[in-house]
């Protein structure tokens, strides 16, 4: 359960682009009639991508009433779920884990980086509103620590000079390539593999 | 050791492709109709007889569980729900199975839905994995495409429909019935058992509920027949299982290794030791955060089993190996564990929701060295008035690795924060309590 800033300033208005409508009614059909309240996390998630990267208030009205049901039903699962947004965090959303495997492995480092790089509070836009950062519970990435999100990407393997590189890179809307940054493949242990050895990189 | 032909994760680093035509080349998808005429008890028999057990952390007979769910389908459809919610610090295997072996687990869930009669398959992700997501939808795709799934899914005569649904980032949706209550749109927070999900679960329909690795090795299993699978590893704790090791050592890594396998072994030979020395360890959590933690000289013998490990008051859990060395402070690293727990307790049961916090808060200043004597002895009390007086299982995960932590460092706690609150008899003012407070 974690603690939810709602935005103060709100849009006024809210509604599915085209595009969205036509993947919304999709996921409707994925759920048996009448249990059509499934569908409202993935709803959450398309006024999301769509609002630039958070919820509104209207969106949760909006999405109450395309679901037909009550409006605090969408509220209570938007506020209690840690990934919907509740107040702009700028184009790039950049998630730090910091649970225990990381930790020792020296996410702060990372914590640092931002705070350098972004801004000096967690939750807070940096000075072109472009981008802002939070600590994370663990990302499920254990082996690749330390690791941080940033939008849907993970940035595994990292260090304080890496991280910045990344923000860098980011500032300047370049590309930035997810994945291992001590160029490992994916979790097998570098350099030191004991196990499938004929596979070894079959197809690379 | 294991050996390479009988890893059931053939493709764990990718070395191949993990598309159709990868895994057909893995055998995948080889001769499933075959397997479904067989029947559904021969299915069920087969697994009880590999004796595997749940792979999500409980260690449940998978065999059993399905048999729970009703023989005849009644007026209520019956469903498969497949545990992909991978949030337990330490644990990324599940990750690996949805990136590189996606139908493993799809044939996984054919299967599997035809042994519990369920028509449809919901694969319920945690929403972070959104790329994973977007591997395991396409493999859906491919599949549908080779009727593999679909309509009389590869020709078997069954139908099987199945559904991704993506979370947002709440751990105590991994408890199987806060993840129904998730998948309804509602709130994740856990339901009051029973009645069993077997019985009364999704849409208050019989839904079985599988940890993603424990579906992904039924066809191996079935393939290649419940004796091989149960001729690896320990007499009740059989097969391989994915360790994931990370932390203070020179390698991390995801590994496929027998059950039983020496923890020592695992450390030194796959993830390139311990930093520093194997005499650098400090302590190791065994199972993912909410297994208590192993001191130095447990882990020198300890063998990676269920039955095994609770010997040692721990548990393998999820099999994610957190490695502690001597440069690290214990009861800092087991305060960052408190602070995920408090951030991760759904709230809905008093003692949880404040004691989570409560444990925090006391191990956040005894990392400090700000805590009394005998609080020591009031943390442990706290843990043990949170632990079995909550609905689910979260209670127990929150307060074992404090217990853990007490048990086996309360001298180096007690190092730290030693000093006495209580009024020294030489002070001027013995009416005043907190007389501690001024001593600052």
């Amino acid at each position: 359960m974690s603690i939810k800033k709602v935005s103060k300033e709100q849009p006024d208005s809210f509604e599915f682009n085209e595009e969205n409508l036509k993947i919304a009614n999709d996921i409707i059909k994925n759920y048996p009639s009448g249990k059509q309240q499934s569908a409202v996390m993935s709803f959450l998630y398309l006024a999301q991508r769509q609002n630039n990267n958070w919820i509104p208030l209207v969106a949760m009205k909006y999405i109450a009433k395309l679901l037909n049901i009550p409006y605090i039903k969408v509220y209570e699962v938007a506020t209690f779920y840690s990934m919907y947004n509740l107040s702009p965090v700028g184009k790039y959303f950049v998630q730090v884990c910091t649970t225990t495997p990381c930790m020792i492995r020296g996410a702060y480092k990372l914590v640092e980086a931002c705070k350098e790089k972004i801004s000096k509070n967690q939750n807070t836009l940096s000075n072109d509103g472009k981008c802002s950062w939070v600590e994370v519970e663990c990302l499920g990435a254990c082996v690749n620590a330390p690791m941080m999100q940033i939008n849907e990407d993970y940035f595994e393997d990292l260090d304080k000079e890496k991280t910045s590189k990344i923000f860098d890179k980011m500032f300047n809307d370049e590309n930035i390539e997810p994945g291992s940054y001590r160029g490992r493949v994916n979790s097998e242990p570098e350099n030191n593999r004991k196990t499938l050895m004929d596979l070894k990189n079959a197809s690379r | 050791m294991l050996q390479d032909k009988d890893r059931i994760f053939q493709n764990l680093y990718n070395d191949g492709d993990s598309g159709i035509d990868g895994a057909v080349k893995r055998n995948d998808w080889s001769n499933t109709k075959d397997l479904i005429s067989k029947g559904r008890d021969w299915i069920i028999d087969e697994v009880k007889l590999s004796e595997l057990r749940g792979r999500g952390g409980a260690g449940f007979p998978t065999g059993l569980k399905w048999s729970f769910a009703p023989k005849e389908v009644g007026s209520r459809p019956h469903y498969l729900v497949i545990n992909a919610d991978e949030s337990e610090p330490g644990t990324c295997k599940d990750r690996d199975i949805l990136r590189f072996e996606p139908h493993k687990l799809i044939e996984g869930c054919l299967l599997a839905s035809y042994a519990v009669n369920a028509h449809t398959c919901y694969i319920y992700i945690r929403g972070e994995y959104y790329f994973e997501g977007q591997r395991l939808q396409k493999a859906i795709d491919e599949a549908y495409e080779k009727n593999l799934i679909g309509k009389n899914a590869s020709n078997s005569g069954w139908d099987l429909n199945i559904y991704i649904h993506y979370g947002a980032g709440a751990y105590i949706c991994g408890e199987e019935t806060a993840l129904l209550e998730s998948l309804e749109g509602k709130k994740g927070q856990p339901r009051l058992k029973p009645p069993f999900p077997a019985l009364v679960g999704l849409y208050g329909c019989p839904t079985i509920i599988n940890n993603v690795e424990t579906i992904a090795v039924i066809p191996t299993i079935l393939r290649r027949g419940g004796k091989w699978f149960s001729s690896l590893g320990k007499a009740k704790n059989t097969g391989t299982k994915i360790f994931c090791i990370s932390g203070n050592v020179n390698k991390p890594c995801n590994v496929e290794e027998e059950m039983g396998v020496p923890l020592k072994t695992l450390i030194e030979k796959h993830a390139g030791g311990v930093v520093g020395g194997w005499d650098n360890l400090k302590a190791v959590i065994p199972g993912g955060s909410s297994m208590p933690l192993l001191p130095k000289d447990i882990c020198d013998t300890i063998t990676m089993d269920f039955d095994s490990l609770v010997k040692e008051k721990s548990g393998l859990g999820t099999a994610g190996i957190v490695v502690i060395n001597k440069d690290q402070d214990i009861i800092k690293c087991m305060a960052r564990i408190a602070r995920f727990y408090k951030h991760e307790s759904c709230g809905q049961c008093t003692p949880c929701r404040e004691g989570s916090g409560w444990m925090w808060r006391m191990l956040e200043r005894m990392a400090k060295g700000e805590a009394s004597k005998d609080e020591v002895n009031m943390l442990m009390d706290v843990t043990k008035q949170i632990e079995g007086h909550t609905i689910c299982a979260f209670g127990e995960g929150s307060s074992w690795p404090v217990q853990g932590l007490i048990r086996h460092f309360k001298k180096e706690i007690e190092e730290r924060n030693n000093f006495n609150p209580l009024v020294k008899k030489d002070r001027n003012i013995p009416y005043l309590v907190d007389q501690h407070l001024l001593d600052k």
